[in-house]
């Protein structure tokens, strides 16, 4: 026999155990992803309050580890959210799982975790408190200084302070010390900010480095986009063990009542039959619901057909006018076209996918379409080839269609969104390809590539004219100069001519010293060859 | 001689001349009109594919067809061929004004100078020859020469009519190599001659080798080096020579696809040239070597390799080998498959080919 002792751990030390499968495998990844979680945290906190965001973000060296490739580096980020009241911020910053973050609406947070996980690995990897400063905008100011107490899972705070808002002060500061690696991480923090940008460009980003180094991204728009609603669960997206959850939850007396005031798309004659289908009375106490019971509930939801779609005001796109501003902010591209698909759902969750299409400009050209993905609007920026977009791009649309050139300055922008965004792995950087998914990017891109061919060959056609302009404008004059030296004459006057062709005394001129510089270029050695 | 007033004499050059800048004039009233009309100007341009190319027997040459192209500058692709054909005419008025002269690389050069663009010397040099089958004459009388030079020596003594040596005498005789037949020389006025034959070689170890036997004498011969395929003013001269001298035309190559053609392009015109009267000598005869002549007198003679194979291929479909002795030979090179140059008859020693071949060979072409 073989003896197993079993122990209890806390949600904190089951992190702490695996921080791998977080973000937190490697120092520098560590450190990509601490931005990340507190970036987006203040994103969020803005968002609810329809704020334009001003986040500032600092990274400043504290001095070698004992490992030489890492430091220790003191992170703060600062922003201009909501604020969190003081008695929550403990909580809040100091115990894991705690939050908002697990309502049915749609998040930037990937783990529910926010920011506590950054500060539980600052505090495993340098032993040192965090401080947190925050105001709801009200009279006061309040500043603690904490950490986490790993086993319990509750906060230790080690000072208070309360400061009077002189100012009218609202946001939220973050500060710790963890150690990383930055000179591994740099490429994709500043890669994390530009894409950030792009989808949120009513937001204010300025990043100071390690040396120094200012890294700003100005807000292009002062329009926020509008914040999502929490809305009730749709039935198919419920499991079993939310199911319970619900259910232990609730104050209704019946299972009709239950259903019908717990999930959206059900009313009183869905829930009939519904439970009809699962066998279940319908003035059953829904706290008295056996297993087999719960289990056939669901089930029975799966297998009836007939549910409304799910009420897509929990998703937030960006929008298309955000997204247009975003990309034409970052790439000033020649060309951009924005497609906001309309809702659409998968296993009883709402989505919305969102496509960009952009053109010249500063995007370097490549032989490859550079893909930029966000899922509820935070940036993708690993697995590119595991998600559901490459699949698309590569095997479901024939780009030879769109009279792109084999080498060309070409950027596609894909935004998901949902309540619930199916992740293809635990790292969160992949969507899998969820048909109704793929089926909405794959019309998304067609409609964005089909309106880039038509900008194409407007192109072509302008440049057909002016390149025929040009001939005329350089070769009219010499065939009439040439002909009057034969006939002994002086040169016919051409300028009707011209005129009918739309040609001006610019033009002419225009090409007489471009012919000149062309022949120079061509014949003419410079003395420095 | 030297600075001889040469007023109140007319030279043949001179009407030449004055055909052309006519002709050159024309072409540009042409466009003049319609430009001052306000309309695009358009010219029609003899065709010069192979498809436009027929035989006439009167002049017992290639000639260009009846098909014309119209080069218009309503299209835009025309626009720039038709620039660089009006400037080729100017620039050839210009010369022939300024009694200068130039070649066609020369031509490329001044084209880059006053901005005409031209791709390469190919696509000027195919503009002249444009200008060629638009005005009806070779490009020499509007004075654009090519590089390659033959060489004349024998009794013959010549006038000068370019600028600058006009009315100046010299006999063909002074000079063992041979004088260069350039401009001034194709253009020269014939004075004195004691020749009654022309011979055309191609080799030239041999031409020296005539010259050094004392071949002109001997036959009253003038002889003519071609270098190769005779370039054309060489054939113009040997054309004027047999059409205003009456000196009958003997043409000797190597006996191999090559050097026939050399002689049959002499005495045929060539596929390029069609759109040109008056370079070719219909009454020119072959006289050697032929492939019959490998195994007649034995000469050193190597294989026939692909290339050899493939050129005989082609001129066996040439409608300038259909007769004899073209037919007879070239069905003789299929029989032996061999080739020799002109100069395997030094085997016989170096004065082999003037005092046994020349007399036997010439003694055989006048019995026919």
């Amino acid at each position: 026999m073989v003896e197993v002792s079993f122990e209890q751990i806390s949600p904190a030390d089951f992190f702490y155990r695996n921080r791998d499968i977080a973000g937190f495998s490697n120092p520098s990844r560590a450190l990509y992803t601490s931005i990340r979680e507190l970036v987006e945290n203040s994103l969020d906190a803005a968002e609810i309050g329809k704020i334009p965001p001003n986040i500032v973000v600092e990274l400043t060296s504290e001095g070698t580890s004992e490992n030489e490739e890492t430091s220790i580096y003191r992170l703060k980020v600062e922003d201009n959210g909501i604020g969190v009241a003081p008695e929550y911020v403990p909580k809040a910053f100091a115990t894991v799982l705690f939050g908002s973050k697990y309502g049915y609406k749609q998040n930037r947070g990937t783990f529910g975790l926010g920011g506590t996980m950054a500060l539980l690995y600052g505090q495993i990897t340098t032993n040192k408190p965090a401080t947190v400063i925050s105001s709801t905008g009200g009279e006061e100011v309040h500043k603690f200084v904490l950490m986490i107490d790993i086993v319990k899972n509750e906060p230790k705070v080690f000072k208070h302070e309360v400061f009077e808002n002189k100012e009218k002060w609202r946001g939220t500061i973050v500060e710790f010390y963890l150690e990383a690696d930055y000179t591994g991480s740099r490429a994709k923090i500043l890669e994390y900010f530009k894409h950030t940008a792009i989808a949120n460009p009513h937001t204010s980003l300025l990043f100071i480095d390690v040396r120094g180094r200012m890294y700003y991204f100005p807000r292009a728009t002062e329009k926020v986009p509008e914040p999502p609603v929490e809305s009730l669960p749709h039935p198919v997206g419920v499991d079993v063990e939310a199911m319970n959850r619900l259910l232990s939850n609730s104050k209704e007396k019946s299972m009709l009542s239950f259903l019908v005031s717990n999930f959206q798309k059900v009313g009183e004659k869905t829930a009939r039959e519904v439970l009809e289908l699962a066998g279940i009375p319908l003035e059953t106490d829904p706290k008295k619901l056996s297993h087999e019971q719960v289990a056939a509930l669901v089930d029975a939801i799966k297998r009836y057909n007939k549910f409304r779609p799910p009420d897509p005001s929990s998703v937030s796109p960006i929008g298309e006018e955000l997204l247009r501003i975003g990309i034409e902010n970052m790439f000033k591209p020649d060309f951009v076209y924005v497609v906001q698909r309309p809702p659409s759902s998968y296993s009883g969750y709402p989505f919305v996918v969102e496509v960009g299409l952009a053109y010249g400009g500063e995007i370097p050209p490549s032989e490859s379409i550079q893909l930029y993905r966000f899922a509820n609007k935070i940036p993708l920026l690993y697995d590119e080839r595991a998600d559901v977009v490459w699949k698309v791009v590569t095997e479901r649309i024939d780009w030879s269609n769109y009279k792109i050139p084999k080498v060309a300055p070409i950027a596609l922008i894909t935004h998901i969104c949902s309540p619930k965004i199916p992740y293809k792995s635990v790292g969160k950087e992949a969507v899998a390809d969820r048909p109704e998914i793929e089926r909405e990017l794959v019309i998304a891109i067609r409609e964005t590539a089909r309106q880039l061919r038509l900008y194409l060959s407007k192109i072509e056609k302008k440049q057909t004219a002016v390149k025929r302009l040009n001939i005329y404008a350089k070769y009219l004059p010499i065939i009439a100069k040439c002909s009057g030296e034969l006939a002994d004459k002086k040169p016919p006057d051409i300028s009707n001519l011209l005129n009918r062709l739309g040609i001006d005394k610019e033009l002419l001129k225009e090409t007489h010293e471009k012919i000149l510089k062309e022949i120079e270029e061509k014949y003419t050695v410079t003395g420095e060859g | 001689m030297v600075g001889r007033d040469s007023k109140g004499k007319t030279y043949k050059a001179d009407e030449i001349k004055k055909e052309v800048l006519d002709k050159l004039k024309k072409l540009g009233e042409k466009v003049f009109r319609d430009l001052s009309q306000g309309e695009f100007p358009e010219l029609k341009i003899p065709s010069r594919t192979t498809k436009n190319i027929v035989y006439n027997e009167e002049l017992k040459q290639y000639v260009l067809g009846s098909k014309m192209m119209e080069r218009t500058t309503k299209n835009v692709r025309h626009l720039r061929p038709f620039a660089q054909l009006l400037w080729i005419a100017y620039f050839s008025k210009t010369l022939i004004k300024a009694g200068k002269t130039s070649t066609l690389r020369d031509t490329y050069y001044v084209a880059i100078g006053e901005a005409i663009d031209f791709e390469d010397q190919n696509e000027s040099d195919e503009m002249i020859m444009e200008l060629e089958s638009i005005i009806g004459f070779p490009r020499e009388d509007f004075h654009i020469f090519p590089e390659e030079r033959a060489s004349i020596y024998g009794d013959l003594v010549i006038e000068y009519t370019v600028p600058g040596f006009r009315g100046k005498r010299v006999d063909l005789s002074s000079h063992p190599d041979g004088f260069a037949i350039g401009p001034a020389l194709t253009t020269a006025e014939f004075v004195k001659c004691g020749a009654e034959v022309l011979f055309v070689i191609e080799k030239g170890a041999v031409f020296s080798r005539f010259v050094e036997e004392g071949a002109d004498k001997k036959y009253k011969a003038l002889l003519l080096h071609t270098a190769g395929q005779s370039p054309r003013n060489a054939r113009k001269l040997i054309r004027r020579l047999n059409e205003e001298l009456g000196l009958p035309v003997y043409v000797f190559a190597d006996a191999d696809p090559y050097g026939v053609h050399i002689a049959s392009v002499l005495i045929h015109g060539s596929a390029l040239s069609a759109h040109i009267k008056g370079l070719n000598v219909p009454d020119a005869v072959w006289a050697g070597v032929w492939a019959s002549d490998i195994t007649r007198y034995k000469l050193p003679s190597m294989k026939l390799n692909d290339q050899d194979i493939k050129r005989l291929q082609e001129l066996e479909l040439d409608p300038r080998y259909q007769n004899d002795p073209w037919k007879r030979e070239i069905k003789e090179f299929w029989k032996i498959k061999r080739k020799a140059e002109l100069e395997a008859f030094s085997r016989y020693g170096l004065d082999f080919i003037v005092k046994e071949f020349l007399p036997e060979r010439l003694a055989e072409l006048q019995r026919r």
